[in-house]
């Protein structure tokens, strides 16, 4: 026991040491989160997000008061974040739209950007390893996206509390912050999209289009185009067998699963809406006899566990191969 | 002035991408305190050597050894010593000169306290003290040129790299920076490695210079050595001007003893003298009989100017050279 305990101190002191002699991994966090913070077009970027966010809850809000009393009185406040009032659509749903372009906006041109601006040979001449910048930058995009996220859900649960003056129960706050969390790892995913777009492309320009190109995919066309498939390999007339029509159904989500916009949104919608007790087509023999009531939180939890690990794996992946590609990268003046 | 060991050391180092090669087995040495200039043309392969020598790229064979230690092996160890100025050095546009030297000092792990002052300290030596809080995207190229210098000086490194760096500059721009190398070199025992294509301004300051073409080292030593050793066994070739200049002062040319062949080469007449011969002494009495007027004489081969036209210009050069 002792002899584990002293082997696990002198590898802690060693990678302390590690970090210390580089350094440089702190001093690229520190600058990048000070320019992330500072710039423009994160300022313009919140300030969208947090207009449609609060918007949308507002709007849910005023129709959570008006029907108040009338229906299910269960988890109103989680409520507010996925009820659309009249035109506006709910929170979760402007999240799952914009929190793309966040991630995207801040990573876009961490790389190419630096190449452009010729700075990136000054900064790997200095004694610090060359991985230390790519996780700087990962890593300053990412505190700062928590922020944003953790600031938003919060200021929004505040409201809230004064407009409708219900108190979250434990098991909300629970879901509320789980929902946050799933957030965070969508948006970093986003993010170390951009990042390895920023690597693949010199110019910044194209890094961003690129990387808006396959955030509307996945947003507008990977639906539409999973249906497609789906009903090309399976087609269902109208007197189709009823083992096919589950069959393309089956697979016309499983292909939709292969976004992570899906992953995310069928994820948020378990966590914020407690009723929901499955994501796969039902049968009317199966509904028979259930009694309608809620999910406890582990159980929501359980349903979306795949989700919760195709959205990490996705993200780990992706920046995986954005260190790859970084680490092996040519660094030419020219 | 220059001490005698050998600071950066390269052993048979050669660089291929894909099917070119950029650095042919390049065997360099450059001695502690010395201003070392790696001259060649563009894509001679210099800033390749350059990257090596900073362990930024790895060599396909072949080593290179700054203060004995292998820059591929052990990149940091040598940045750690190394100051590096990039060829067209760029900063962060939207933070000051100052906060930008900071970020370098914070990468360096100087505390802060000693960074401010260090800071301080290399804006005034490069002039831009009073530029400390602009941003840097106000500057002009010759500005952020020294800053580049006042960048490497933050780090105080014992040796100091730098690619091109009096391009795009004008003249008493780089009259000021390379001013500035020399000071850097004598009063702060620096070892200095610049590369450059403009032999003309850096030939003033190199105590050695070794000429690089096609990723191959053709010559290396002090300016005035290797004159002769680029025109060893060549005749010697005299540009003159003199007065009147007509065809009898040709003839008169062609027919002192031991010439072999005269030219005119725009302005000047060019006078090739057999092997082994120079014919300077008994020229001017010569002419002089014959009533012209010398203007100007000068022997070819031994400045600059020519080593720099010998090696440098075109490939077809080099065949009539070697044959």
């Amino acid at each position: 026991m002792a002899r584990w305990q002293a082997k696990l101190k002198d590898w802690l002191d060693w990678f302390r040491q590690q970090e210390w002699f580089s350094g440089g991994l702190k001093t690229v966090f520190q600058k990048e989160l000070a320019d992330n913070l500072s710039s423009t077009r994160f300022t313009i970027l919140v300030f969208l997000v947090a207009v449609a966010g609060i918007g949308a809850f507002y709007v849910a809000a005023q129709s959570i008061r008006q029907t108040a009393g009338e229906g299910d009185p269960q988890f109103v406040f989680l409520r507010l974040f996925t009820t659309s009032g009249g035109s506006l659509p709910p929170f979760i749903t402007f999240i799952s739209f914009l929190g793309p372009l966040l991630g995207l906006a801040l990573g876009f041109d961490a790389i190419n950007g630096e190449h452009n601006k010729r700075t990136l040979s000054r900064l790997l001449a200095q004694p610090i390893y060359r991985d230390d910048v790519i996780n700087g930058k990962f890593l300053a995009g990412l505190v700062v996206l928590a922020l944003v996220i953790m600031a938003l859900g919060l200021l929004v649960a505040g409201l809230g509390l004064l407009l409708i003056g219900v108190p979250p129960t434990g098991e909300e706050i629970g879901r509320l912050f789980i929902y946050l969390l799933v957030t965070i790892i969508y948006v970093a995913f986003w993010l170390s999209v951009s990042l390895l777009f920023s690597l693949l492309f010199r110019q910044t320009a194209t890094s961003a289009l690129a990387g808006i190109a396959v955030w509307l995919f996945f947003a507008l066309f990977a639906g539409m185009l999973a249906g497609l498939i789906a009903d090309g390999l399976l087609p269902v007339s109208e007197d189709a067998a009823p083992a096919r029509v589950l069959h393309n159904a089956t697979l016309k989500q499983n292909l939709s699963r292969l976004s992570t916009t899906t992953l995310y949104d069928e994820a948020t919608v378990t966590l914020l809406n407690p009723g929901v007790r499955t994501l796969g087509p039902v049968l009317v023999e199966q509904l028979e006899g259930a009694i309608p009531g809620s999910l406890p939180l582990d159980q929501s939890l359980l349903l979306i566990w795949p989700h919760l690990v195709g959205l990490i794996a996705a993200t780990m992946l992706i920046f995986a191969l954005a260190y790859y590609f970084f680490m092996r990268q040519e660094i030419r003046a020219g | 002035m220059a001490g005698q060991e050998a600071v950066i050391v390269t052993r048979n180092l050669t660089k291929h991408y894909g099917s070119i090669t950029a650095v042919q087995d390049l065997n360099l040495e450059i001695r502690e305190g010395e201003i070392f200039g790696l001259l060649g043309p563009n894509g001679a392969g210099k800033t390749t050597t350059i990257l090596m020598l900073l362990g930024l790229t790895e060599p396909t064979s072949g080593q290179a050894l700054v203060k004995g230690l292998d820059a591929t092996r052990h990149p940091l160890e040598v940045k750690r010593i190394v100051g590096y100025l990039p060829d067209n050095v760029g900063f962060y546009d939207d933070l000051t000169a100052r906060e930008n030297l900071l970020y370098t000092a914070g990468l360096n792990l100087i505390p802060p306290a000693e960074a401010e002052k260090r800071v301080a300290l290399s804006l005034d030596q490069v002039g831009l003290s009073n530029y400390a809080h602009r941003k840097v995207k106000e500057f002009s190229r010759g500005m952020r040129q020294r800053l580049g210098i006042a960048d490497v000086m933050v780090k105080d490194p014992a040796i100091i790299i730098l690619d091109e760096p009096t391009l795009g500059i004008d003249p008493e721009g780089v009259r000021e920076m390379l001013a500035l190398i020399v000071r850097l070199a004598r009063e702060g025992g620096k070892t200095v490695l610049l590369s450059s294509h403009l032999l003309h301004q850096v030939q003033q300051i190199c105590d050695r210079v070794g000429i690089f073409v096609g990723g191959r080292l053709l010559a290396a030593g002090p300016v005035a050595l290797l004159g002769h050793q680029v025109m060893a066994g060549k005749p010697l070739e005299i540009e003159l001007q003199a007065e009147p200049d007509n065809d009898n002062l040709f003839s008169a040319l062609r027919s002192l003893q031991g010439v072999t062949a005269v030219e005119r080469h725009g302005a000047f007449i060019r006078v090739r003298c057999a092997a082994g011969r120079d014919i300077r002494p008994e020229l001017t009495p010569y002419l002089a009989g014959k009533g012209f007027t010398l203007l100007y004489l000068r022997a070819r081969g031994y400045d600059l100017d020519d080593i720099y036209r010998e090696y440098f210009q075109g490939e077809g050069y080099h065949g009539t050279m070697a044959g």
